[in-house]
């Protein structure tokens, strides 16, 4: 029935903005976390979403059916967690503990104003889709009532 | 002698259509943040006409075996449709969450407006067996 995937659709959703708000307080919280070399610099974090596409998906034709109950999707779903392959600032800073032999420390290639308005989005998305799944419940409990 | 299914009339298509819509577009908005999504929709007037409204008989007349129906079959109408997007953004993604949300609600409307017509009909139905 369409109404109860939309529970798990909402869900599957509001999981992956959980995600996506998880790496955005990683990067925040690294984001002054320096070291001498470059491979031991933390690098920014950012999920993959990709389209959670459910196994009755593809009927030969290339074309979703409606009238046999398939669908677009099932929701969405976290490919994996990429490290961003930007450079790492180096700063000259010979007095910093941190700092190499040539006197650099090497900064994470988090953008903070990046992850702000990342962050806003997120939440706002989550937000929406706690309404969608909301209305979907309150639209499944009146059915609860029919002929009553 | 009509059958109690009959007397339901579309209603009972038109919830479980507005249902079916309800999926597509949680889905729409699920993904409102996926690169290169598209967003999906179905037209619900023509899967309405495919449940069986006066509409659907438009037909061509056939004087050789061979010739097909003039329409597009009702299959490939009822079919999902891609949104014609006003602003897609630099990844791909066709979702414009103010207007989803905005279709959604709608949607919940035409779900309530359908629910009440059915238990209207419902409610008269078990009226007239009671007798009251």
């Amino acid at each position: 029935m369409g109404l109860m995937n939309v529970f798990d659709i909402a869900g599957s959703a509001m999981s992956a903005q959980g995600i996506r708000l998880n790496t955005v307080s990683s990067n925040l919280a690294n984001a002054e976390s320096v070291s001498s070399s470059v491979g031991e610099t933390y690098r920014a974090r950012q999920p993959v979403f990709a389209v959670l596409k459910n196994q009755y998906q593809n009927n030969g034709f290339g074309l979703d059916n409606f009238g046999q109950g398939l669908s677009a999707g099932q929701g969405v779903e976290v490919r994996g967690i990429v490290e961003s392959a930007g450079e790492l600032p180096r700063r000259y800073e010979p007095k910093h503990p941190m700092a190499d032999d040539e006197g650099y420390v090497t900064y994470p290639n988090v953008n903070v104003v990046e992850e702000m308005a990342n962050m806003i989005s997120a939440s706002r998305s989550f937000q929406t889709n706690v309404e969608i799944m909301d209305s979907a419940k309150k639209m499944l409990s009146q059915l609860l009532t029919l002929g009553k | 002698m009509a059958t109690l299914s009959l007397d339901f009339g579309i209603y009972e298509a038109a919830l479980s259509t507005t249902m079916k819509r309800a999926e597509i577009l949680a889905n729409n908005i699920a993904n409102a943040d996926t690169p290169g999504y598209k967003a999906r929709d179905i037209n619900f007037g023509e899967v309405m006409r495919s449940f069986g409204g006066p509409e659907t008989s438009i037909k061509m007349r056939s004087t050789s075996a061979g010739h097909r129906s003039g329409l597009m079959n009702a299959s490939a109408m009822e079919g999902l449709q891609y949104r014609s997007s006003t602003q897609a953004s630099i990844d791909g993604n066709t979702v414009d969450s103010d207007r989803e949300n905005a279709e959604y609600a709608k949607n919940s409307l035409m779900y309530n407006a359908s629910f009440n017509f059915l238990n209207g009909k419902i409610k008269g139905m078990i009226g007239a067996i009671r007798g009251e």
